[in-house]
């Protein structure tokens, strides 16, 4: 078998740095000045689902509702034609649900209640605190160990992509007006893990071919490491992305939102455990010197 | 040698297969549908002749049922067919009356010697099994207030009496400030305040007007009382939910001030919430003297006593009562303190002045609702809920002398009793308000179609990587295969060992972690491959492929698993269910992915002369 090729990654790691940057600046636009679509988990409010044994007409639904005196209510097939989604905003009340479902069985039609969900305002804003501050809590700790276990410009490298990562997955959730709710939230938590496990492989190998090879700049070890690793990855992000169109298709109208987090998360992670973590680290010259272990037999054996 | 497991390697691998084999089990059992018979007081006997008497009333209403066990406190019945299980808990009630708990249940099937080692099904979370999910927020804010006004209106009364005088004396939020006009009658109100009432403290600063005293309950008070309002909110609702004869309800406190409740099975969320809602109430009567007054059963926790005549009219009722705690008289023998607030105190002592020597009875009132068995107009039997209301005397007591704003029961038998009557004068009123500030509920069609998406998805999204793997890595891509198999097993195993909940996010973090999972596997195979066009011998790059692949994994798998063990952390519900799967599963991966796959090549491979590695 021939030696494996290397790829020049870095020799584009400029456009490499426009892309992401270009990307950053959008989602960031995006999320201050739009903002997320936030789910009835954390925005509060009353919805429920309900199941016809024929075609639902939303509009005469929605008709109907407001006739009985229900203002701007929203009415939305939800995964089947047969399935409706009706969602009241504003000041939320208990026994709103129970009198939207008096209003529809009052046509005398056969409605099989599918699902209730009433959240309080106080709850929605709860859930919103503990969200971020799990994930500035994730990204500390993971700061933490991986300064541990690499050392700290490998950490700065892992944390950046993940806010990268992080950042543009909202964005794009943020642009494209899709919901953000609970499950998508611990989708943007798994593409954290994701994205990490994918960097700590590159950082890993990254690491061992700076101990390995000595008559290499830093360019060529990260190429080489990256040359190295790029199979694992590909073959890694296509057997994630199968699930999760596994998922996306046939798991449910409840699910594809997170299923679609996950997709974009792991598309953007597997992009920028390449990039944005090498990148970063020769930004901040990364170097042989970085890594030798401090005592250790082998290592001095090594040297002349 | 190179590439061959010790023995025990191998045992140990054979070892968690069957285990993985055996606790995975009991999912694949399907279970039967059943309803569930209990009585509402733990003393009564549930027996063959009591299961008899509900085949009977089965067999009437044309209902198809086996496998019926009594087991002296609770009965089972399996029901054929699951669409009838509603009207034959609705048949059973209906024929047993409301002294019987009847509640709609999944029995499980799993076979004797798999429950015998400790084998159980998982548990379904209210998404896949359908029910209610609610989230009470208790109002400790009011219960403090309610604390404050009742010893402000006390504080009065004290400063009355010692014939101190004050400008004002109220409540400005969370505290008593009183206003006065000299420092001197000020500072004897403070320490009057101080000897009498423990919880309260005086705010000392150095800016401290000398006119004006400010009062603060303690922090241990504050606390006392906020624990207590939760617990008995807490208490109060696992007997309403009792009631509502659910198979396996959830009451439990959350954080500092919530209640959740979740009723699996529950579809008629209108009448749960009914339920939830309601309070029993509590009315002090006088014994009636000869003619007039109503006639009531006595009855509490130790049994049946005999009736009396109350009169009709009510001395006080519940919400006059603000605290009632079982406690030891001098002698130590067991007794209920009564604090009233003060109108409650005032029209006690008016009543009992004159009455020494009478009865003082204690009528609890609870709104209940029952099932009866009605011949509708077409001549078929159906069964109607009728609300109703029933009254007990939970007390009755000689009044020794004219009675105040605190009062005691004494001569009651044992300390068991006298806790359970303070729980019932204190579940008169609920100490604290609650109100629901979440609900979910989902439907039985919603559960179920959500299981059969999930199987679905994970089915379609494992039998994809399945063919990933073989068609890059062949022969190895079979290990791997296998490896993630097995992963599967284990995964489901050590969920229902656990008694994890699966939810349907739970399922999604399921689907994942089987994309994730061969990550481990890519990452060696990987690596082998490099070994082999590096040009080392066909047993020195699968050993060094695994070796230096093993790193790499376990500094991945280790940061996933502190991302996952934060999820679980800061999430609620859902979201830790995810979490917790998610964290199996890289457990499990990592054992079936590395120990496992290579268990599987060494054998295979191991120790032979092979020139192509088929990879």
């Amino acid at each position: 078998m021939e030696p494996i090729k290397v790829y020049n990654f870095m020799g584009i790691r400029r456009y490499a740095v426009v892309f992401s940057a270009v990307l950053l600046v959008i989602s960031s636009w995006s999320l201050i000045s739009q903002g997320l679509v936030l789910g009835l988990d954390f925005s509060g409010g009353t919805q429920i689902e309900v199941g016809y044994d024929r075609p639902a007409d939303v509009g005469e639904l929605r008709e109907q509702l407001e006739t009985a005196g229900f203002s701007n209510p929203v009415v939305v097939h939800f995964g089947a034609e047969t399935d409706v989604l009706i969602r009241l905003q504003g000041e939320p009340k208990q026994e709103l649900a129970q009198e939207i479902l008096t209003v529809l069985q009052s046509s005398g039609e056969e409605i099989d209640l599918r699902r209730i969900d009433f959240v309080g305002p106080q709850i929605g804003e709860e859930l919103r605190d503990q969200g971020g501050l799990g994930m500035l809590a994730a990204l500390f700790v993971v700061m933490l160990y991986v300064a541990w276990r690499f050392q700290f410009k490998f950490s700065i490298g892992a944390v950046v992509a993940l806010a990268h990562d992080v950042i543009i997955t909202l964005g794009i959730f943020s642009l494209a007006r899709f919901e953000f709710d609970l499950t998508v939230l611990a989708a943007i938590l798994a593409v954290v893990g994701y994205s990490l496990n994918d960097t700590i492989v590159v950082s890993d190998r990254i690491r061992e071919n700076f101990r390995k090879i000595r008559k290499a700049s830093p360019v060529e070890v990260i190429n080489e490491s990256l040359s190295q690793t790029l199979w694992r990855t590909i073959n890694t992000s296509v057997t994630t992305m199968l699930v999760l169109l596994a998922l996306f298709f046939i798991g449910g109208e409840l699910i594809h939102n997170f299923a679609i987090a996950l997709m974009i998360g792991v598309g953007i992670g597997t992009y920028s455990s390449m990039y944005v973590a090498a990148t970063l680290m020769l930004a901040l010259n990364v170097d042989r010197e970085d890594l030798l272990e401090p005592v250790e037999g082998e290592l001095v054996d090594d040297l002349p | 040698m190179l590439n061959k497991f010790p023995l025990w390697k191998n045992l140990l691998i054979l070892a968690v297969v069957i285990f993985g084999l055996t606790y995975a089990a009991p999912n694949f059992y399907p279970a039967d549908a059943a309803v569930q018979l209990s009585g509402q007081s733990g003393a009564m006997v549930i027996d063959e002749t009591v299961l008899a008497k509900v085949e009977k009333s089965l067999e009437e209403g044309n209902i198809e049922y086996f496998g019926g066990v009594a087991d002296g406190e609770s009965a089972l019945i399996r029901i054929k067919d699951k669409d009838m299980q509603l009207r034959a808990k609705e048949i059973i009630q209906a024929e047993m009356g409301n002294d019987y708990i009847v509640a709609l249940n999944l029995a499980p099937t799993t076979p004797e010697w798999l429950s015998n080692l400790g084998g159980t099904p998982m548990k379904l979370g209210l998404d896949l099994s359908g029910g209610v999910h609610f989230l009470l927020e208790v109002d400790l804010d009011k219960a403090l207030d309610v604390r404050l006004v009742g010893d402000l209106e006390d504080i009065k009364a004290a400063l009355r009496e010692e014939r101190i005088r004050y400008r004002s004396f109220k409540l400005v939020g969370n505290q008593i400030v009183g206003q006065f006009r000299d420092a001197d009658q000020a500072s004897k109100a403070k320490n009057i305040v101080r000897n009498t009432f423990r919880d309260l403290q005086p705010e000392t600063g150095p800016n401290q007007n000398p006119l004006t005293v400010v009062f603060n309950l303690s922090e241990a008070a504050t606390s006392l009382l906020e624990d207590n309002a939760i617990k008995q909110n807490l208490t109060s609702l696992r007997n309403r939910v009792n009631e509502l004869g659910v198979s396996e309800p959830l009451v439990s406190r959350q954080g500092k001030n919530r209640i959740v409740v979740e009723l699996p099975g529950v579809q008629d969320t209108a009448e749960a919430k009914r339920i939830i809602g309601k309070t029993a109430n509590l009315e002090f009567r006088l014994e009636s003297q000869g003619k007039g007054g109503e006639r009531f059963d006595f009855r509490n926790q130790s049994g049946q006593g005999p009736d009396a005549m109350l009169e009709s009219k009510a001395v006080i009722s519940g919400e006059n009562v603000t605290d009632a705690r079982a406690s030891f008289d001098e002698n130590g023998r067991p007794q209920v303190n009564i604090t009233l607030d003060s109108k409650g105190g005032w029209q006690m002592g008016y009543a009992t002045r004159d009455n020494i020597g009478r009865r003082l009875g204690v009528l609890f009132i609870e709104y209940k609702t029952k099932l009866e068995k009605v011949i509708s107009d077409t001549g078929e039997l159906d069964i109607v809920s009728v609300p109703y209301v029933e009254r007990h005397i939970i007390s009755l007591a000689t009044i020794q002398a004219q009675l105040g704003k605190q009062f005691r029961i004494t001569g009651l038998d044992g300390q068991r009793e006298s806790s359970e009557l303070a729980l019932l004068l204190r579940a008169g009123a609920l100490a604290a308000p609650m109100y629901i500030v979440e609900e979910r509920t989902i439907g039985p069609s919603l559960g179920a179609d959500n299981i059969e998406m999930g199987v679905k998805s994970v089915t379609v999204g494992m039998a994809l990587v399945l063919i990933f793997m073989v068609l890059i890595y062949r022969a190895f891509g079979m290990a791997a295969n296998f490896a993630l198999a097995m992963n599967l097993l284990l995964l489901v195993a050590f969920m229902s060992l656990l008694g994890a909940t699966l939810t349907l996010p739970g399922i999604a973090g399921i689907v994942l972690t089987v994309g994730m999972a061969v990550d481990a596997n890519v990452l060696i195979f990987s690596r082998i491959r490099e070994e082999r066009r590096d040009g080392a011998s066909v047993q020195t790059s699968i050993s060094a492929g695994y070796d230096r692949a093993f790193v790499s994994i376990l500094d991945a798998n280790i940061t996933t698993l502190i991302v996952a063990l934060i999820l679980f952390l800061i999430g609620s519900g859902p979201v830790q269910g995810f979490a917790v799967t998610l964290s199996i599963g890289i457990l499990t991966s990592m054992f079936t992915s590395i120990v496992m796959t290579r268990g599987l090549v060494n054998f295979v491979v191991g120790g032979r002369k092979i020139d192509k590695l088929w990879i």
